[in-house]
C-alpha cells in the first residue's frame, strides 16, 4: 500500500511515526511504503510562541529539522503539492514531481489572515508567527502604559490563546510595576469570555479578581489606525495603546485551489477522519484542515493522528479499520506565569476545568520540551 | 439566494454559535444557514447575537432526537 501524507506539522507528522512503528514490517517486506511531502524541512512548536511574545523563549528553542523528526524508512520531500488529482489518486508537487498513492492523508493546517479585517494587521501584534511573537515582546518591552485590548476573529488556531495571552500579559506588566498605568480590555465573539461554558465560568472570576475588563459579543470589523479604535460588527468600538489579536484564520490556499473545501476546510466525517464525498474513501483529514466543529489545535491533530495511524495500521494488516475517532481535546490553560489548568473534552463530554496550580503549570513547562517525543509518536 | 447547513452537533469548542458565525462570513447577503446544535443554549444565545448584528432570524425546531434546527439570513 502506497500511503502519501501531505504536510509535516503535528498531525502529519504524529500519523506518519504511529503508523511506520505499527508497519514496520510491511514497509521492511515493500508491502507498505510511507512519502511525505511537506512545504519546509523545519517542524516548530507553535504553541511556543506564546512564550516568545512573553520573552520567555527564543524561537529557534520551537524549531527541529523535520527528517530529525521522522521515523526511518519514511520517504520525505520538500516539495509542497500544488495538485490534488483524488480521482486518479496522484498529487503534482511544486517541483512537478507526481507521486501516486493507494491513501491521501491532508494535513496541510491553517493560517492567520490579519490582513482579511481592514487595518489589524499593521496596527496589532500577535502571536501566530515567530516573527510576530518577536514583534509582540518588542512592543509588549515598550509598553509604558495605557490600554492594552485583546480582540479576536473567527475561526482561529488555538482557542485558549485570547486567555492564555490576556493572564500572561497581565503577569508580565505586574512584574514590571506598571498594573497601575494599565488597563485591560479583552474582547470575545459570543456572549461570554470563552467558548467553553465551564471554561468562561472559571476564567470570568479570574478576570474580576485582577481588574480585567471585558466586553462579549464583539466581533471585529475593522481597525482605526489613525485613532487607535477597534470597531465590531456589533457597534461597539474600544480605543486602545496596544492591540494584540487573534487573527481570523482559513486552510491552506491550495485546498481552496484544488476545490477541496470552502476557506480551505475540508468536509470531513467526524469519527472515520475520511473526506465527506465521491472521492473520499482513499482520502484521510486530520488537524485544522478539517471542517469539523472542534477546536483547531495541535491536540486535536495529536488525537486524530493516532486514531487514523491505528486504522490505516489494522487496514494494512487486515483489511479494515478499528477505530472511531471521538472528538478528544486536550488543552493546557496558562493561567499566568506560575500557574495553569486544563480542559479536555470529546463529542459527548464538555470539560470541567479545575483551579489553576502550580503543578500543572510545572507540567505544561515541560510538555513544551517533551513535545518532540510526541511528534516522534512516543508520547 | 445559497443555503447551507452547519452541523455543529457535539461542538463544545468552539460551540455552535461561533461556527455560525465564521460562516456567515463567507455568505452573501440574502443567503441562509440552518445550524443544527444539541446544546440547548444556542436556541437563546443564537437569537441574542444574530438580533444584535442585525441579521434575521427564520425559525427555530427541535426534533425528536433532541437536536435544535437554528435557521438564520444573513441581512448585511
Amino acid at each position: 500500500m502506497r500511503i502519501l501524507v501531505v504536510g509535516g506539522g503535528m498531525g502529519g507528522t504524529i500519523f506518519a511515526n504511529h503508523l511506520a512503528r505499527r508497519i514496520h514490517h510491511e514497509m521492511k517486506t515493500g508491502k507498505a511504503r510511507i512519502t511525505m511531502l511537506s512545504a519546509t524541512h523545519e517542524h516548530v512548536y507553535q504553541p511556543g510562541w506564546l512564550y516568545v511574545a512573553m520573552g520567555r523563549a527564543t524561537p529557534d528553542e520551537l524549531v527541529r529539522e523535520q527528517q530529525s523528526l521522522l521515523e526511518p524508512g519514511i520517504d520525505f520531500h520538500v516539495d509542497p503539492v500544488e495538485e490534488f488529482h483524488l480521482a486518479h489518486n496522484h498529487v503534482k508537487c511544486k517541483s512537478g514531481k507526481v507521486h501516486e498513492y493507494d491513501l491521501i492523508v491532508i494535513s496541510t493546517g491553517s493560517r492567520p489572515l490579519p490582513e482579511n479585517i481592514p487595518g489589524l494587521k499593521e496596527n496589532s501584534v500577535n502571536c501566530y508567527s515567530a516573527e510576530n511573537a518577536v514583534e509582540f515582546y518588542k512592543q509588549l518591552s515598550d509598553f509604558k502604559g495605557g490600554r492594552i485590548v485583546i480582540t479576536v476573529g473567527l475561526p482561529h488556531k488555538c482557542p485558549m490563546i485570547p486567555l492564555e495571552v490576556t493572564f500572561a500579559m497581565y503577569d508580565f506588566i505586574k512584574d514590571r510595576g506598571l498594573l497601575d498605568k494599565t488597563e485591560f480590555y479583552y474582547t470575545y465573539p459570543i456572549g461570554r469570555v470563552h467558548s467553553l461554558e465551564n471554561v468562561a465560568k472559571w476564567a470570568a472570576p479570574e478576570f474580576d479578581a485582577k481588574g480585567i475588563k471585558y466586553e462579549t459579543l464583539f466581533n471585529m470589523k475593522e481597525v482605526d489606525g489613525k485613532n487607535a479604535k477597534v470597531l465590531s460588527e456589533e457597534g461597539g468600538e474600544v480605543a486602545y495603546d496596544l492591540l494584540v489579536a487573534v487573527p481570523p484564520h482559513k486552510g491552506q490556499e491550495v485546498i481552496e485551489k484544488n476545490g477541496l473545501g470552502e476557506n480551505g476546510w475540508i468536509p470531513t466525517n467526524r469519527h472515520s477522519l475520511h473526506m465527506e464525498g465521491e472521492h473520499g474513501k482513499n482520502v484521510i483529514v486530520l488537524g485544522d484542515t478539517t471542517n469539523l466543529p472542534i477546536s483547531k489545535a495541535g491536540s486535536t491533530a495529536h488525537f486524530e493522528a493516532e486514531t487514523a495511524a491505528e486504522n490505516v495500521a489494522a487496514v494494512v494488516k487486515m483489511g479494515r479499520p478499528v477505530k472511531s475517532y471521538d472528538g478528544k481535546v486536550f488543552c493546557f490553560i496558562e493561567a499566568g506565569k506560575d500557574r495553569a489548568t486544563y480542559a479536555m473534552f470529546n463529542y459527548q463530554n464538555p470539560p470541567q476545568p479545575k483551579a489553576p496550580t502550580g503543578a500543572v503549570h510545572a507540567f505544561k513547562m515541560a510538555y513544551n520540551k517533551l513535545y518532540w517525543a510526541t511528534a516522534r509518536g512516543l508520547l | 439566494m445559497a443555503e447551507r447547513t452547519v452541523d455543529a452537533r457535539g461542538s463544545f469548542c468552539p460551540g455552535p454559535l461561533m461556527e455560525l458565525i465564521s460562516n456567515m462570513k463567507s455568505m452573501q447577503v440574502g443567503d441562509t444557514l440552518e445550524l443544527l446544535s444539541t446544546d440547548a443554549g444556542s436556541a437563546k444565545d443564537v437569537p441574542e447575537w444574530v438580533h444584535k448584528v442585525g441579521h434575521e432570524m427564520v425559525d427555530t425546531d427541535q426534533d425528536s432526537e433532541g437536536t435544535f434546527h437554528i435557521r438564520v439570513r444573513k441581512a448585511k
